[in-house]
């Protein structure tokens, strides 16, 4: 620290010897504090470290691709078989029993969340006034500007060209803020594992849909469900049936503009709020944050001004005080 | 090895009664920790898909860094500003920091599912400029190594002229000593642009640690989410800082046995109403300006929470320092201190966790026995380390008188 001998030196040792040895202490301060050479260097620190941060960030830059893919799910349609969640297990070789297993109706006793032995579960709505209850198929949204790639520090999660939001688990350092910045909650984590926990998502099959196949879940529904293809297209297909069936449908294409939009889209019979979904606005969340962050970090402008104004206040009021200090001294001298 | 150096009577000892029950609540706390590294985070804490992050994060890391606020906030009055009398408190607030954020690390590694893998943030090409958290990581590793260098100079004053190894490592003694000499004058040339590279490190980090947060949406209660939690993180981290300097002061006094500073932690004190005022204000003009006023007389959970956060944490420590006789006070000064850090634990744990709900509730989270037995062992450790310093590095300047 500066003033080291302050601490050496007791306090009435200060007082005994006077301003003599603070003015003296002062005067180096001035002369050290924050020397044009330092600030240079320090800045050139600063310059070095910006460049690569923008440089990594410039590279992270998405463009969405236009043929990017998604699902569209007609929530009117779904019989909750629950055939696709054993078709995702499957595919995905997590433990499922056997098909036949799904008939199963008591797992709709109980609300389910995606966990990490099971991408995607289904859960049952109860019908309005006796009327047929509501299937709803959840997965991971893969949002067009995911807020869990955003947190992400090391970019274990990413978008892919095709609509994929994706995990590395090369990467991961397990500190699940991907979990905590995710507006739907359908992130998953391996507790039980003590060395080699991963966070358990859909990926929307990327392992298939590279080879050309469909996504498992949306091969195996058998009242086709679930379409897989073009956003743009699916998001026209989706409207096309709200308008042809303005009864059968509320108009309202879920994840079309929700948290900033998704590759997941929903159709529904009546209002999304009913059926649990969680509201957003048209803007992701990563969107706020990015913009704070990158606001008061850009350039690196706001950080290296406040290192030079804090060494300009040292430097300033140090001057001062020895300035003081020795008008003092001249005057107890004579 | 300081064992061996001078221990006169007058000196304090380390060991008191009451000192080997914060080293069994270590103890309980290492076995705790020796357990999660063993048998995995699902085994010892009660973390789940809806509650990622629980006491280790809102606790340990969270509370911990702003706590770990006097360094700076420190520095920055008694060297940048030059406050002559403010002198004697930089170095234990100075290493209240450097444990603090010593520990803040090993918070995050113990929460850190795959902790192996920590390292990848130092890595350029895994880093991911749009994160908070990586703002966050690199800043406070920065800042880690900013204070262990602060904290050289200690080290050199210490032992120059007092190296003393035994044995056959006497050779050594006098290399070592001239190393200390040459460390010493070569920091002392480059001091000033630590200690501000600290203050503008902390001023960044503290505010991103309120960043953090914004991105977990409608999960946080809008009486907390706000796009303007960095600036509030920021200005209580300011107010704590002072704060825990204080808090830490009395303390040492009444444990060591050497008369209060009071004179001069009022001093000190007179900076905590008008950062509380400020930010009052910020946060009302928020709360307005948000329209999420309305959520204070709901009577939900969260209200009481807020009223009880903002009114024993801000309100009450402001009054209590506005009145001159208090703020002259050892116990009102303790009494404001505690208050200040009271409530910024509560806003902390607050936004980390109890006004955190997530989308669809699972099951409510409570930390399970090992996770509060980690926390409450770290801080026993935190208590060993300080105690142990400061009996045998030149930290306290009373203390110094005592012994001399």
């Amino acid at each position: 620290m500066f003033a080291l001998p302050a601490n050496k030196a007791s306090r009435s040792d200060i007082e005994a010897r006077g301003h003599v040895k603070a003015s003296v202490r002062n005067a180096t301060f001035a002369r050290e504090a924050l020397s044009r050479r330092d600030f240079v260097k320090i800045s050139g620190v600063c310059a070095a470290g910006l460049a690569t941060a923008s440089a990594a960030r410039a590279s992270e830059k998405q463009t969405l691709d236009a043929d990017r893919k998604g699902v569209l799910v007609d929530l009117t349609v779904c019989v909750g078989c629950r055939r696709c969640e054993w078709a995702c297990n499957n595919a995905n070789e997590l433990p499922h029993g056997e098909l036949s297993d799904c008939d199963d109706q008591s797992v709709f006793d109980s609300r389910r969340r995606p966990t990490s032995i099971h991408l995607t579960v289904v859960n049952r709505v109860p019908g309005r006034d006796g009327a047929a209850p509501t299937f709803i198929k959840t997965q991971c949204m893969h949002c067009e500007h995911p807020a869990c790639v955003s947190a992400c520090l090391v970019g274990a999660m990413r978008k892919t060209a095709a609509g994929s939001v994706i995990y590395d688990a090369s990467r991961c350092i397990g500190c699940r803020y991907c979990m905590v910045a995710c507006p739907y909650q359908f992130a998953a984590y391996e507790y039980e594992k003590a060395l080699t926990p991963q966070v358990k998502k859909c990926q929307l099959c990327q392992s298939r849909t590279s080879r050309g196949e469909l996504p498992a879940c949306v091969a195996m529904c058998p009242v086709e469900a679930l379409t897989y293809g073009r956003r743009d297209e699916l998001l026209k297909l989706a409207h096309e049936r709200i308008d042809c069936n303005p009864d059968r449908y509320v108009n309202h294409v879920y994840g079309e503009h929700e948290g900033g939009g998704t590759s997941w889209l929903y159709l529904a019979d009546r209002p999304f709020t009913e059926l649990g979904f969680p509201e957003l606005g048209p803007d992701s969340p990563a969107q706020l944050t990015e913009t704070i962050q990158h606001g008061i970090f850009k350039g690196f402008a706001a950080p290296i001004m406040l290192f030079g104004l804090l060494g300009a206040i040292g430097k300033l009021s140090h001057a001062r005080a020895a300035h003081t200090h020795a008008v003092q001294t001249e005057k107890v001298t004579p | 090895m300081t064992r061996q150096h001078s221990i006169d009577a007058s000196r304090p000892r380390f060991f008191t009664p009451g000192v080997w029950v914060v080293v069994a609540i270590a103890l309980i706390g290492a076995a705790a920790l020796l357990a999660r590294f063993i048998f995995g985070l699902g085994r010892v804490t009660n973390l789940d898909n809806g509650y990622p992050w629980g006491i280790w994060i809102a606790i340990d890391v969270a509370c911990g860094v702003a706590l770990a606020a006097g360094g700076f906030t420190t520095a920055f009055v008694a060297h940048l500003t030059n406050r002559e009398e403010f002198h004697p408190l930089v170095r234990p607030a100075l290493l209240t920091a450097m444990i603090g954020y010593t520990f803040v690390a090993l918070g995050v590694m113990t929460d850190l599912g795959r902790f192996w893998a920590m390292w990848h943030v130092m890595l350029p090409w895994m880093w991911q400029g749009n994160s908070v958290l990586f703002e966050v990581a690199i800043c406070v590793m920065t800042y880690v190594t900013v204070l262990y260098i602060e904290f050289l100079p200690i080290v050199c004053e210490r032992f120059i002229g007092r190296v003393r190894l035994p044995g056959a490592l006497r050779v050594l003694n006098g290399p070592i000593d001239r190393l200390l000499r040459a460390l010493d004058a070569a920091l002392g040339r480059v001091m000033s642009v630590f200690i501000i590279l600290g203050v503008v490190l902390s001023c960044m980090h503290q505010s991103s640690l309120g960043t953090l947060m914004v991105i977990s949406g409608a999960k946080l209660h809008p009486l907390w989410q706000t796009p303007m939690l960095p600036m509030f993180f920021l200005l209580s981290a300011f107010a704590v800082g002072f704060s825990m300097v204080i808090f830490e002061s009395l303390l040492a006094s009444n444990s060591l046995r050497f008369k209060p500073e009071t004179d001069l932690l009022a001093r000190l004190a007179r900076f905590i109403p008008i950062l509380l005022g400020i930010y009052t204000i910020a946060k009302v003009i928020d709360l307005l300006n948000r329209g999420a006023g309305f959520h204070l007389l709901d009577g939900s959970r969260a209200s009481v929470l807020f009223i009880i956060e903002f009114g024993l944490g801000v309100v009450a420590p402001f009054i209590i320092l506005m009145v001159d006789r208090w703020r002259h006070s050892a116990r009102g000064l303790f009494a404001a201190a505690s208050l200040v850090i009271a409530g910024v634990v509560m806003n902390r744990l607050d936004v980390f966790l109890l006004a955190y709900t997530p989308t669809i509730e699972t099951r409510p989270y409570f930390p399970a026995p090992a996770e509060f037995a980690v926390t409450a062992g770290f801080i026993a450790m935190i208590v060993l380390i300080y105690r142990f310093i400061v009996l045998n590095f030149p930290v306290i300047e009373r203390l110094e008188e005592v012994r001399a």
